[in-house]
């Protein structure tokens, strides 16, 4: 059942578009939020054309929350999904040197994401309904000594996302959190991935729409996630320090 | 990291990297010896360059419909069956469609493709308002009928070496529903196949599978399948409430190579189940659905694994009118004495056409799948003597194996289209193993 839009917050990441694609396909009007909106005219023309619905562009700096209230009091329908593809991964060495960096990864995958799905939050919340996804990351599940900034930052939102989804659980508001896992994306451009384990951007968003529609909580894209995952949680501190991982 | 086109032959280890944006696309067309690739479905070596393959999945992008005239504006990385999804519903479909709906439109341009339909609208060329095209200087240009001409003329059917296609404006054509009645026809020979064709020039749609183990009298024993757009009343009442409805298929995957030997076998076994079964009946409409009508092979994804790890070859003429019953006797004689490889082939009326450098022209043509062996390359060597005796060309969006004195005997066009490309700095800018190999 088709009951408002879907608003899709960082559009211009590849997981973010392959999320609009796959709800605009099913008749879903749809929001398209990003820093200089109007650069993603092209993208919002597609969309309207492949899949005959409404699209609609709205600036968003996920940075700068003193910005998020009024954003979404912008919103015209609130949206009846909201799904935060934002996310940076900036560079590990950088990040450990200067200061700077380190905070604008950390403020990009928690602080931001963070902000504005608590007040999307709310305004659902006392709606009444709503969903709220969360693209967060399996580099969250552990820190590692290559990716450690971004995980932790990844790490604050899968904990963010699970304590919201907990609150939320008896007011209407389902909370999704996406784990995806390796993706062929942008982000990930000239990283030698494997290819077993590299999910395809549409496969996040299937993922994605069916975790929405089967009122999943938490979800690996691919399966084989789940368990590399487990056994990475699952080495006890005193080797796992030791590992080159 | 290593390529190949649809057959899977030849395999080229090619640098690949796919742009995200024009900025980034121009810079790789300034860095020479480039050739952009869609969605890798040219049958052999033509979307391949060693140096600087080009894939333009990241142009995928709708950018306008016009709902009065049809005039669909997409980039090139768009698919055919994504204009087909979009467009049907409304009530539109392709004016000129290949055997497969995963193509891009660039792919469509650069082939400048035909159908079932090209004895009565023509090639893809017939649909293309304009194209932009990013030539040697590395600027967009605009291409038209009326603008940059020249460029417009010899980028339909230039197979990607006047430059890379961005963006295609197409005119599609409109239709009351989405299926099509089916007429088939027995031909018991060549000269039935033949005739029955020439008396059905007004049919919109028409295409023959011959069954090439016949000889003797039975030589080009065929199936001849005419087709219509159906419209609403037409349709039984089961579909005629939603007649534009896209069907999501299930689709079959085949999931490992098969053993060289096995398609055929089977596409044989369907002929004659066809063949016997149309002939013991006068032929009368059968309603088809459109992917079924058009696109039968797409329902089986990774068909082309069927012929095995060495992967398979096509080979396709067109033979001018006058000589076309000589020519295509030779060709069948020829492939039926040799009695490996291609066990089914297609036949085509093509209509008239003129053009710079396009594949079709009036006649017949004749597209047949050989596995790659020694035997059957010898085969094809032969074919080409065959088609080259009787005045006829070769489709360069299937070629994967001809030489170049072999392209150069059956196309006087060749020489105006190498002048042309070394004029404009086309030549060393774009280049593709197949330009190389055929001296393009």
């Amino acid at each position: 059942m088709i009951t408002g839009p879907v608003l899709i917050l960082g559009a211009k990441s590849d997981i973010a578009m392959a999320i609009a694609h796959r709800f605009a396909k099913e008749g879903y009007a749809i929001q398209l939020a990003a820093r200089n909106a109007q650069a993603l005219e092209a993208e919002r023309a597609d969309l309207a054309l492949r899949y005959d619905v409404d699209v609609t562009l709205h600036d968003f700096d996920a940075l700068a929350t003193d910005s998020h209230a009024a954003f979404v009091d912008g919103l015209d329908p609130l949206p009846q999904i909201a799904a935060c593809a934002v996310g940076y991964m900036g560079e590990q060495g950088q990040n450990e040197q200067e200061t700077e960096a380190a905070v604008t990864v950390m403020r990009s995958n928690y602080e931001g994401p963070a902000s504005i799905l608590g007040i999307l939050a709310n305004k659902m919340e006392a709606r009444g309904s709503g969903t709220l996804i969360g693209i967060s990351s399996v580099a969250g599940d552990r820190g590692r000594a290559t990716n450690y900034i971004y995980g932790s930052a990844k790490a604050g939102f899968t904990a963010f996302l699970s304590g919201l989804r907990n609150r939320l659980a008896k007011k209407g508001v389902h909370v999704v959190t996406v784990l995806p896992g390796f993706v062929a994306t942008k982000m990930t451009q000239g990283m030698d991935l494997p290819a077993k384990l590299t999910a395809d951007p549409s496969e996040v968003g299937q993922a994605v729409f069916q975790a929405t529609t089967r009122g999943r909580d938490v979800i690996y894209v691919r399966k084989i996630w789940f368990v590399i995952m487990m056994i990475i949680r699952n080495i006890p501190e005193k080797i796992f320090k030791k590992v080159k991982i | 990291m290593k390529i190949s086109g649809w057959g899977r032959y030849p395999v080229a280890d090619a640098h690949v990297y796919a742009p995200r944006n024009l900025d980034e696309l121009i810079a790789r067309v300034a860095a020479g010896q480039a050739i952009a690739r869609g969605n890798g479905r040219a049958y052999g070596d033509s979307a391949i360059s060693e140096t600087n393959t080009i894939p333009m999945r990241h142009f995928n992008r709708i950018c306008s419909f016009d709902n009065q005239t049809g005039q669909v504006v997409a980039e090139a990385g768009v698919l055919l069956g994504d204009i087909i999804k979009a467009f049907l519903p409304r009530g539109w479909f392709p004016y000129v469609t290949p055997g497969t709906k995963f193509v891009t439109l660039g792919g469509m341009v650069a082939a400048d493709v035909h159908g079932k339909n090209h004895h009565k609208d023509g090639s893809f060329r017939t649909c293309v308002d304009w194209i932009d095209l990013i030539d040697a200087s590395g600027q967009v240009k605009r291409c038209a009928r009326d603008e940059n001409t020249d460029l417009f003329e010899w980028t339909l059917g230039g197979m990607g070496l006047t430059g890379v296609i961005v963006r295609v404006a197409l005119r599609l054509r409109p239709v009351e529903t989405g299926w099509i009645r089916q007429q088939t026809h027995v031909a018991e020979n060549l000269d039935q196949a033949i005739d029955l064709f020439e008396s059905t020039l007004d049919a919109t749609y028409s295409v023959a599978w011959i069954d090439c183990l016949q000889r003797g009298d039975g030589l080009g024993r065929s199936l001849v399948m005419l087709g219509e757009h159906a419209q609403k009343t037409n349709l039984d009442r089961s579909v005629r409430h939603s007649p534009l409805v896209v069907l999501e298929k299930s689709k079959k995957t085949v999931p490992f190579d098969f053993p060289g030997w096995s398609l055929n076998r089977w596409s044989v076994q369907a002929f004659n189940a066809l063949y016997f079964w149309n002939g013991k009946r006068k032929p009368r409409d059968t309603l088809v659905d459109w992917d079924s009508y058009f696109y039968p092979l797409d329902a089986i994804l990774g068909w082309n694994k069927i012929y095995g790890r060495k992967g398979f070859a096509q080979f396709q003429c067109v033979i001018p009118l006058e000589q076309s019953r000589a020519g295509l006797r030779a060709l069948l004689d020829a492939i039926s004495k040799a009695g490996s490889g291609s066990f089914l082939s297609v036949l085509k009326r093509f209509g008239a056409q003129d053009s710079p450098f396009s594949f079709p022209t009036e006649g017949y043509t004749l597209a047949l799948d050989f596995p790659v062996t020694k035997e059957t390359l010898t085969l094809m060597q032969h074919l080409d003597e065959i088609t080259l005796a009787h005045g006829g060309r070769f489709y360069l969006a299937k070629d994967s194996r001809m030489s170049r004195e072999t392209l150069a005997q059956s196309d006087p066009r060749l020489p105006a289209f190498v002048a042309n490309r070394q004029a404009s700095r086309a030549d060393p800018t774009f280049q593709s193993v197949q330009s190389v190999r055929l001296g393009l």
